[in-house]
């Protein structure tokens, strides 16, 4: 039996690496009983969501621009650059 | 050279730092990305013409963004993370002593308006920047630039469990925080 420690771990880690078939049968049956677990798994998922959009929303936020400033340093360092 | 360099800052400066933004959501950080994407597009004359400019910039600014989060995670005291083996009590705020949740988990209530996807995004935002330095630096590559994790291992000299380890923290803590700052509708 897997603890609900163990068993986020393994859901975790199912995002880095495949998991082996006893990991995938024991997470699924701890998953089947544990609510909190399933809700951790949901959680990460949202997170993930989440994350999509925050990138997205940043990338078409034309409001969003390189800094004068920053161009102007830019400039500064290339040319300085032989 | 300094033309050149000119030419790709008008037409794609704005957008080269929006995606750095994206992914190191970090202003002085993307700007250092966009200046290194410009150091290493005038070294390496690679430019071919048959993708366009900002094709073939935002693909150097892909490489420089990995380059610039392993110097994040570097320059940390490693006492950012105390020992990473597997009996360690750095999860003790999860969970008690026989592997059970201290605060169950409950899924977010996810926005269903634009105003509250904006104050859900901002909280997201917020508490990918309170993780300790070093977990942000791998959560940032794996999770939001969507690094492979074997680059990842490589880049920062890490073994294959230590980063999943530190993965896993880092999404426990973000969740978590995420539970305490986002209440929803």
């Amino acid at each position: 039996m897997l603890t609900c420690k163990q068993a986020s771990q393994l859901v975790s880690q199912s995002l880095d690496r495949p998991l082996s078939w006893r990991e995938l049968v024991q997470l699924r049956f701890h998953l089947l009983i544990c609510n909190a677990c399933r809700h951790f798994k949901q959680q990460l998922n949202q997170l993930l969501i989440a994350i999509e959009q925050l990138k997205n929303e940043t990338v078409l936020d034309q409001t969003i621009q390189l800094s004068t400033d920053a161009k102007t340093k830019i400039l500064q360092v290339i040319e300085s650059n032989p | 050279m300094v033309d050149n360099v000119n030419n790709w800052l008008n037409d794609h400066g704005d957008y080269l730092y929006r995606f750095a933004l994206a992914r190191l959501r970090d202003p002085h950080l993307a700007e250092d990305a966009v200046q290194e994407t410009m150091l290493a597009a005038i070294k390496s004359n690679s430019f071919k013409g048959d993708s366009s400019a900002r094709t073939w910039l935002t693909g150097i600014l892909k490489h420089k963004i990995i380059d610039l989060q392993r110097k994040q995670f570097r320059e940390q005291p490693i006492s950012d993370l105390i020992d990473l083996d597997a009996s360690d009590t750095s999860m003790d705020d999860f969970f008690d002593q026989s592997g059970h949740w201290l605060d169950k988990p409950q899924t977010f209530n996810m926005p269903d308006n634009t105003l509250e996807q904006k104050q859900f995004l901002g909280v997201l935002d917020t508490c990918m920047n309170k993780l300790p330095k070093k977990l942000k630096a791998i959560f940032m590559l794996r999770d939001v630039h969507e690094t492979d994790n074997e680059i990842i291992c490589k880049e920062l000299d890490i073994t294959a469990t230590n980063a999943w380890v530190m993965l896993y923290r880092a999404r426990m803590g973000l969740r978590k925080c995420l539970e305490l700052n986002w209440t929803g509708a």
